[in-house]
This record gives C-alpha cells, structure tokens and sequence, in this order.
C-alpha cells in the first residue's frame, strides 16, 4: 500500500495545475464574434485595449468567417459581431438577431493571379468579365468555400457573371484566405483575396493583383450588437459603448492609423481613399 | 531546409523571450489538459477497473464500444459539446461556451476512454493471482481492489500520460469550444493554427517545438515521481 499514494501525488500535482485556469481578476467579458481578416490583421490588437483600458473590461475575441460569426450571434453565444456581408448583416438585423448596425470602415477585395495570367483576366472590363474569362479557359480557381464574407462576395460576382462555376478547375478549399492564396500559389491559379490578408501575405505569394478598384470589389465592415430583447443575457450596454468606441473619433483615428508595412489596410468613412 | 533552421531559431527566440503571449498559450494548454487529464482519471480508472474485474453479459460490446470511442475526431467531441454548450443546447444557461470550463469539459470526454482502455488492459495483464491471494489473506474487498492496483500502477500511470497526451495535442475541441481567444482560451495548439493561416509557419513551427518540449517536461516529471 506504501506506493499507492504516489498516484495521489500525481493527481494532486495536476489539480493544483489546472487551478491556473482560473483567471486572476474578474473583470467583465465582452464576447465579439469578427471575421479572421480584421484578428490575423493584427488591427484588434490595436483597436481594442484602448476601450478595454477606458471601461475596465476584456473583450474575448472569436475570429471565424462571417457566416459562422453571424451565426453565433444569432445563437446568442457571442455579445457582438463584427463583419463583412452587408447582405447577410441586413438579414441579421431584421429576423431580430442584432440591433444598432453599424458602418465602422472598408476596404476592397483584389483578384489575385499568376502574373503570366493564363486566363487573360488582367485585360476584362470589369470583375464579373475576369471570372468569365477564368472559366472560360478552366484555369485553377481557388474559393474559400466556407460561406466567409469573402466567399459571399465570391459568389455575387459569379451570379452577376452569369456562371455557376463548377468543374475541376473550381477548387472549392473550406480554409482561411491565408491559406488559399498559398493553395492558389501552388496551383498557379486565381483567387479573391481582401487587400488586408493579401498586404500581409505579399512576400509569401508570386500571385499579383489582376483586378482591384471595380465599384464590386468594395469591402464594407459592419458592426451589430446581439439584440437583448431575443437573448437577455447578453451585455447590451456594454456592447454598444463598443459600437459607440469604434466608430466615435478614437476609434476611427485608430483604424485610420493602423499601417501594415507602411500601407494603411482599413478606410474609415468620409475620409482616405473613395470609392 | 530554410525553413527548418529558421523555424527552430525561431523556437529558441521564442523560448528565450517569454513574451506573454506564449506563455499564456503554454499556461492555457496545461492547466486545460491537467484539469481534462484530472477528470478523465477520475471517470477512466474506475470504469476501466470495473470492466477488467467483473463478469457480465455484454461486456464484449462494452469493450468494443471503450475502443471506438478511443477513435473519435476530436472535431466531433468538439461538435458536440458545441451542440450542448451553446446558448441554443440543454447546458447553454451556463454560458461556458467559449470559456477554459469548456475545453475541459470537451478534453475530459476525449481522454477517458483512452484512461479506461488503458486501465483496463493494465487489469487484464495483471498476475489473475493477485485478487484471490489479498482475498484469502483477509483482506476486504476495497482493500484487495487497492493492492491490485499498487501491483498495476504503472498501467495506471501510462494511462493518465496517454490522456494528457490526446488532450494537450489535440486542436478540434480546443478551437470549437474555447474559440482560440487571445489570452484566455488560446492554447499551444490553437495558436499553431492561427499563425500558420497568417502565413507564419515558422512561428507556427517554433511553437509547435515549444509544445514538445512542454510534453517532454511533463513525462520527465511524472517519471521522476513515479522512480522516486
């Protein structure tokens, strides 16, 4: 019986180790749900402890696609979303999941090929005229396909083009943007990336920028708070002094400011670069 | 070969510098995976000790169900818990979705067929001589049950560093049920995730050898308890 209570000891080493979990302070928890692109940008990091700082609190940060962002809004797992699918945010507002949308700033999404384009889509008119001519030609293109708020884009163009694209060359990749555009790399194809994950992955890609400016490509960001009346225990108040804090002057010379290799990623409205 | 090297000076920065964010993701792994290792003992042993010893109808179909449940993807476990923890599931009234509970919770379901499999194939492998003798020697039932597993512990042992290892290594559960929140619920492997779809494979590399080494500390540990 002498050696039995080693295993105690073991067990008690373990116990005291997830006692760590527990955190130091409680301070009150914001809960957002964001797309990857504005997290992996690194811009929340800049965005953020300024209102933490201000209101004594910490927002917890749940960066997924759109789609599921939005979805876990509507499921009340999150207090506040932060997006960008203006169709999908309307849609959020009116079956009486979010309250309070608004605009916090934008930037645009680029076609991205091989610099060689097989497909010719540097030479279209428009967008939807570059998609045509890709599966017209059947070169490799490489879809998100994870109902993000660029997929949802992605999809608007292809409607608007005309074209259900289907076939070998639509890879349809179920990842981030980071690792389509290394995917799209690889294959030497096409993809629609934003300009914010295609900045920070330049020096990883020979990919170049084939189409960019078209009124089509505009990538607006959004923000909701969770509605309280579908899910009363979310943090209303404290969601909305978010709300208030991002697009109120603090917030917007913050995402104005915020440069990426010396090249500002996010536009704030009324001011930068028009669309 | 770049990438090798680069990724493993990487790892040697990253160690040497202690910046905050990696030890809170070296912090945030092995608290969840002791507390989901803790559990999962608690569950495994005693139901793996209840499957070697007793006799029943079934017990064949148990055996096999233990071992299935030894291969289930850790996304499906994470699936799951997301359906009960969640604001919408049975449990969602405790808000612990997306909280360090939460991993827990989903790591304990992950390890404890992996203990009580291991548990279980320690009792069978066990000298069958070992019960009958404590028995007739006048022990109880409790007691003789307790020698048997001094004469197994080292079974037992291997089976609570099998489930810390499923646990501390997993990404599914750790990614759906915490949600890879910075400072909080970002664990080691998370955070592999997130740099490499940043692009940083490197970083993710250097974390990914952090982590080992981590694992390597801990098995160090517990067989210095276990030789003491």
């Amino acid at each position: 019986m002498k050696k039995f209570p080693r295993i105690l000891e073991i067990f008690f080493v373990f116990a005291l180790l997830a006692l760590t979990a527990l955190p130091a302070v409680a301070e009150e928890r914001l809960r957002m749900s964001t797309t990857t692109s504005t997290e992996n940008s690194g811009l929340l990091a800049v965005l953020l402890p300024p209102f933490e700082k201000k209101f004594g609190c910490k927002v917890d940060v749940v960066a997924v696609g759109t789609g599921k962002a939005l979805k876990l809004g509507e499921a009340g797992d999150v207090d506040i979303v932060f997006v960008h699918a203006r169709t999908l945010e309307d849609k959020f507002v009116a079956n009486g999941s979010g309250v309070n949308r608004r605009d916090v700033m934008y930037n645009d999404f680029v076609l991205l090929g091989p610099r060689d384009d097989p497909a010719g889509a540097g030479k279209s008119n428009s967008a939807p005229d570059a998609f045509r001519a890709i599966a017209a030609k059947g070169i490799a293109f490489i879809s998100r396909g994870d109902e993000s708020g660029t997929h949802q884009k992605e999809k608007e163009i292809w409607a608007s083009a005309g074209i259900v694209p289907r076939g070998a060359w639509y890879v349809e990749a179920g990842q981030g943007m980071g690792e389509v555009i290394m995917m799209a790399t690889q294959k030497r194809g096409y993809a629609l990336s934003d300009r914010g994950t295609y900045i920070a992955f330049r020096k990883k890609t020979d990919l170049v920028v084939l189409r960019q400016g078209d009124r089509n490509l505009w990538n607006p960001y959004g923000i909701v708070a969770v509605h309280p009346k579908k899910h009363a225990h979310v943090k209303y108040d404290l969601a909305m002094k978010l709300v208030d804090f991002v697009t109120g002057a603090e917030g917007r010379s913050l995402i104005a400011g915020f440069k990426v290799d010396g090249e500002p990623l996010f536009f704030v409205h009324g001011k930068g670069v028009g669309h | 070969m770049d990438f090798l090297v680069s990724s493993f000076a990487s790892a040697l920065r990253l160690i040497g510098s202690f910046s905050p964010d990696v030890v809170d993701a070296v912090r945030t792994s092995l608290s969840v995976s002791a507390g989901a290792t803790v559990f999962a003992a608690l569950l495994g042993i005693p139901l793996g000790l209840l499957v070697g010893l007793s006799d029943f109808p079934l017990k064949r179909f148990v055996v096999t169900v233990l071992n299935t449940l030894m291969a289930v993807p850790t996304v499906v476990v994470g699936l799951l818990g997301y359906g009960f923890l969640s604001r919408q599931g049975p449990l969602g009234v405790l808000g612990l979705l997306f909280t360090p509970t939460a991993i827990v919770i989903g790591g304990t379901l992950l390890a404890a067929p992996i203990v009580a499999n291991y548990a279980l194939a320690s009792v069978r492998g066990a000298d069958p001589r070992i019960l009958p003798t404590a028995l007739t020697l006048g022990a109880g039932r409790l007691r003789a049950v307790g020698t048997l597993i001094g004469e197994i512990r080292f079974g037992i042992l291997a089976a609570v560093i099998a489930g810390f290892g499923r646990v501390v290594s997993e990404v599914g559960v750790a990614m759906m049920l915490g949600g890879n929140i910075r400072g909080y619920t970002r664990t080691m492997t998370t955070a592999i995730a997130l740099e490499t779809s940043k692009g940083e494979f490197a970083f993710g590399m250097a974390l990914g050898i952090v982590l080992m080494m981590v694992a390597l500390f801990v098995n160090l540990f517990l067989n210095l308890l276990q030789q003491r």
